[in-house]
């Protein structure tokens, strides 16, 4: 397997950052895996850490007690799990469970805030990408609702 | 004008409202069509509707029709019995013309009942597999319920070589497929942009945003069609209910490139 | 072409019999419940004679005209459409048998027409109906037959009304090409008579058997009077150039919403259009489901069920029915058929009861979009949503 500092520049996600940026944020990041039913993070637990995914699937789920586990959106390779790091008040809101094996690199929160704070210019090239995650999953989730398949009215 | 007459050899229930009708004419030999067309089914004493061919363009005998249930002609059709009647019109309306891809990878996005329309251009790339380079369905439905041509999907992947990707709106528990939106899937899956024919069919929101991501990878726009959906009713582009601007999209269409079809999907109600 | 002749009326009468003769039912106008209408004639006492009209948006009356011209009003109710390409027909009838069903197909077998004295306007529209429905890979096999044993007679307009602009169209007042025979009447110190050209075999062939004389310079000379005053009497004018991309680029004019503030969506401009050829199929069934028929019955892009889809209709607001009717006429029609399909007749601002005028929709669209370009001061606000 590639190092993390081979990998993580090559990611759709970290694409174009500069190199300087890029080794600021290396600092900040550790190769993880969990096996398939695992959970990333739970619902409500303090959100200190956001997952670029290298292998495997992620569902987001919420949990009902009458409707049971239902999913809300899968992630695959090449993109990341979790933004609530960013948020205040930094807590998940969804769980994140590995549905197959998944290699993904942890990003400290705590740790990649503070570097923004320090560096707005990594700041802002961080919250550019994460804005467009965002806005991706907004368009997802916006379309979704428009139950486009369903019966039509 | 007048419908030839088919008979119902057998039904295929597809999902809980969606059943592929297998017809064999009664009047002569069997209807030569081209992937993406659609004919005008009639249920006597019921009406009409506009309904895509699904069946193998190459092996037109018996013709299929995957039809959902969702109004009083669609109904008499899915319930139809063996042995019943059925008027056939067409077949009508351009091609997916898949062969124009020869030699490059075949991108298919597909929403809901859309799949039925596209099934033709892929059992066309299918019977022809080496003409083409990567092959890659993206799939969306509504729930798991709702996949249609799981088999085949399969068998596609499997034997085809066919990267298949299914993702639903909605995952009820016990799903472990993916969940999101389809047209999500176009920006990561491995196709070559810049030599590719698209191929889109869903609802028309669906196919905006499919062939806005599709535009956006690099595939251009003259590369991307998408079969459109308006009131067809005569199906030779006389009586004008199915005009889109200067099209008749039954006669123009429905199968049309992304580069003439853009400035009309933007303007609303037209 | 053969010579231009003068004909009298005892000559017209005997034009009106030698058609009957040859079989044809001669559909021409006349007057019934105040207005002049077309229907099977058989006498010049059938013509609408001394009787004129007066047209306005949302407004017909008949009026005594005092010359005891046949011709002076300016157009009939309905144009030739009506005859040649009937409301309703039937297409076909299927019937349960024991095998299953059995399909018969309908040909009409009415008697040829022969349409006398429609204007230049109306014969524009025959033409137009031609290209659209016969011109194309696929023929309405009803509308061909009959108009294959057609016959037209276009009669020149002397008194257009004030709706009419076939000048701005370029259909009259004097009928252009497609007519068989073409008539110009005229009533000056000389008498009462009609200047008659043939403009197809068939027409040469139906002047031959009639008894004419030479036109004089004289008679010549009082038809092109009769066509510079009627030129000069149009009610309404339609600036034509660059209409196509006009219409296109209002696709989103806040004058649709204007316009649907009026239009009542009553259907009446594409039912007296002549040149509105959208129909719809009805499906007909006896009580016992044994007997099943399919009509064609005109439709209207105006109606909600037009543009139904599963789910819904995709036009539901009136200005977006509008549009697609306006656009279609001056825009689209010239991208699918290669001609306009407005040929300036009027009717569907006299039939309008909201009495809406096509030429000022239009003058008001070409107003705005040059407001719209003069006032483009600054960048366009985003228009995408996110």
């Amino acid at each position: 397997m590639r190092t993390l500092a081979e990998y993580l520049p090559e990611h759709p996600f970290f694409a174009g950052l500069d190199p300087a940026s890029m080794d600021v944020v290396l600092g900040c990041a550790q190769n993880v895996h969990f096996a398939a039913g695992e959970m990333l993070f739970q619902t409500g637990s303090p959100a200190d850490t956001f997952y670029v995914i290298r292998q495997g699937r992620v569902a987001l789920e919420a949990h009902d007690p009458r409707s049971g586990t239902m999913v809300v959106a899968t992630l695959s390779e090449g993109e990341v799990a979790g933004w609530s790091w960013l948020v205040p008040p930094y807590r998940w809101m969804f769980d994140a469970r590995a549905v197959s094996p998944v290699s993904a690199v942890a990003l400290d929160g705590d740790c990649l805030r503070g570097k923004c704070d320090q560096d707005p210019a990594l700041g802002y090239a961080l919250m550019q990408r994460v804005a467009h995650v965002m806005y991706e999953r907004l368009q997802d989730a916006r379309i979704r609702l428009l139950d486009l398949y369903g019966e039509a009215p | 004008m007048v419908p030839r007459l088919f008979g119902v050899v057998r039904t295929y229930p597809d999902t809980l409202d969606t059943v592929t009708l297998a017809l064999e004419p009664l009047d002569g030999p069997p209807l030569a069509f081209r992937a993406g067309q659609f004919t005008m089914l009639h249920a006597f004493g019921v009406g009409e509707v506009p309904i895509s061919i699904s069946g193998d363009p190459t092996r037109p005998d018996p013709l299929l029709h995957t039809v959902r249930d969702v109004g009083a002609v669609t109904h008499a059709l899915v319930t139809a019995a063996p042995g019943t009647a059925v008027g056939v019109r067409g077949p009508f309306g351009s091609g997916w013309e898949v062969a124009d891809g020869t030699g490059g990878d075949v991108v298919v996005v597909a929403g809901g009942i859309g799949l039925a329309p596209l099934r033709p251009a892929i059992l066309e790339v299918v019977s022809r597999r080496s003409d083409y380079g990567r092959v890659v369905l993206l799939y969306g439905a509504r729930s798991p319920a709702d996949i249609l041509f799981a088999d085949d999907m399969a068998t596609w992947a499997q034997r085809h070589g066919i990267v298949v990707e299914v993702t639903v709106d909605y995952g009820p528990p016990g799903w472990s497929g993916r969940v999101g939106l389809v047209t999500t899937l176009v920006a990561r899956a491995g196709f070559d942009p810049l030599h590719s024919l698209a191929l889109v069919c869903g609802p028309e929101v669906m196919m905006r945003y499919a062939a806005t991501a599709l535009s956006a990878r690099g595939v251009p726009d003259t590369r991307i069609r998408l079969s459109m959906e308006r009131n067809m009713r005569c199906g030779i582009g006389l009586c004008g209910h199915c005009q889109l601007r200067e099209l008749f999209l039954c006669v123009d269409g429905p199968v049309l490139s992304y580069d003439r079809l853009a400035p009309l999907l933007d303007v609303r109600e037209l | 072409m053969a010579g231009r002749r003068t004909l009298d009326l005892e000559g017209l009468q005997s034009l009106i019999d030698a058609l009957r003769d040859r079989g044809y039912r001669v559909v021409g106008p006349t007057v019934r419940d105040d207005a002049v209408v077309l229907a099977e004639i058989t006498t010049l006492q059938d013509l609408p004679g001394g009787i004129g009209d007066e047209q306005q948006p949302g407004h017909y009356r008949t009026r005594p005209r005092d010359d005891g011209a046949l011709f002076g009003f300016a157009t009939t109710v309905q144009s030739a459409k009506p005859v040649l390409f009937p409301a309703n027909e039937l297409l076909w009838r299927g019937t349960r048998s024991p095998s299953g069903f059995e399909v018969s197909r309908d040909v009409p077998d009415d008697a040829p027409v022969a349409l006398f004295g429609i204007r230049g306007c109306d014969l524009a529209a025959v033409g137009i109906h031609d290209s659209v429905l016969v011109g194309r890979p696929a023929v309405d096999a009803h509308y061909a037959r009959r108009r294959d044993r057609s016959l037209l007679i276009a009669v020149t307009c002397s008194t257009p009304a004030g709706t009419c602009f076939c000048a701005s169209m370029g259909t009259g007042p004097r009928p252009g090409d497609g007519a068989d025979l073409v008539l110009t009447e005229l009533l000056d110190a000389e008498g009462h008579r009609f200047l008659i050209e043939s403009e197809s075999p068939a027409g040469a062939d139906a002047l031959a058997h009639l008894v004419t004389t030479p036109a004089t310079a004289a008679d010549q000379a009082a038809a092109d009077e009769v066509v510079a005053t009627a030129t000069a009497h149009m009610g309404r004018r339609l600036r034509t150039d660059d209409l196509h991309d006009l219409l296109y680029a209002s696709a989103e004019s806040p004058r649709w919403s204007d316009v649907a503030e009026r239009c009542l969506a009553c259907t009446n401009c594409t039912m007296v259009c002549p040149t509105c050829f959208c129909t719809s199929v009805e499906d007909v069934s006896d009580l016992s489901g044994d007997i099943d028929e399919r009509h064609r019955v005109w439709d209207s892009c105006f109606s909600l069920e037009y543009s139904r889809l599963h789910g819904g209709a995709v036009r539901t607001s009136t200005g977006a029915r509008y549009r697609q009717w306006l656009t279609h006429k001056l825009a689209a029609w010239p991208d699918q058929f290669g001609m306009s399909g407005c040929v300036g007749c009027g009717r569907c601002l006299t039939w309008c009861p909201a009495g809406i005028d096509l030429t000022a929709e239009v003058a008001a669209l070409r107003e705005e979009l040059a407001h719209r370009e003069t006032s483009r001061t600054g960048p366009r606000p985003p228009s995408t949503d996110h």
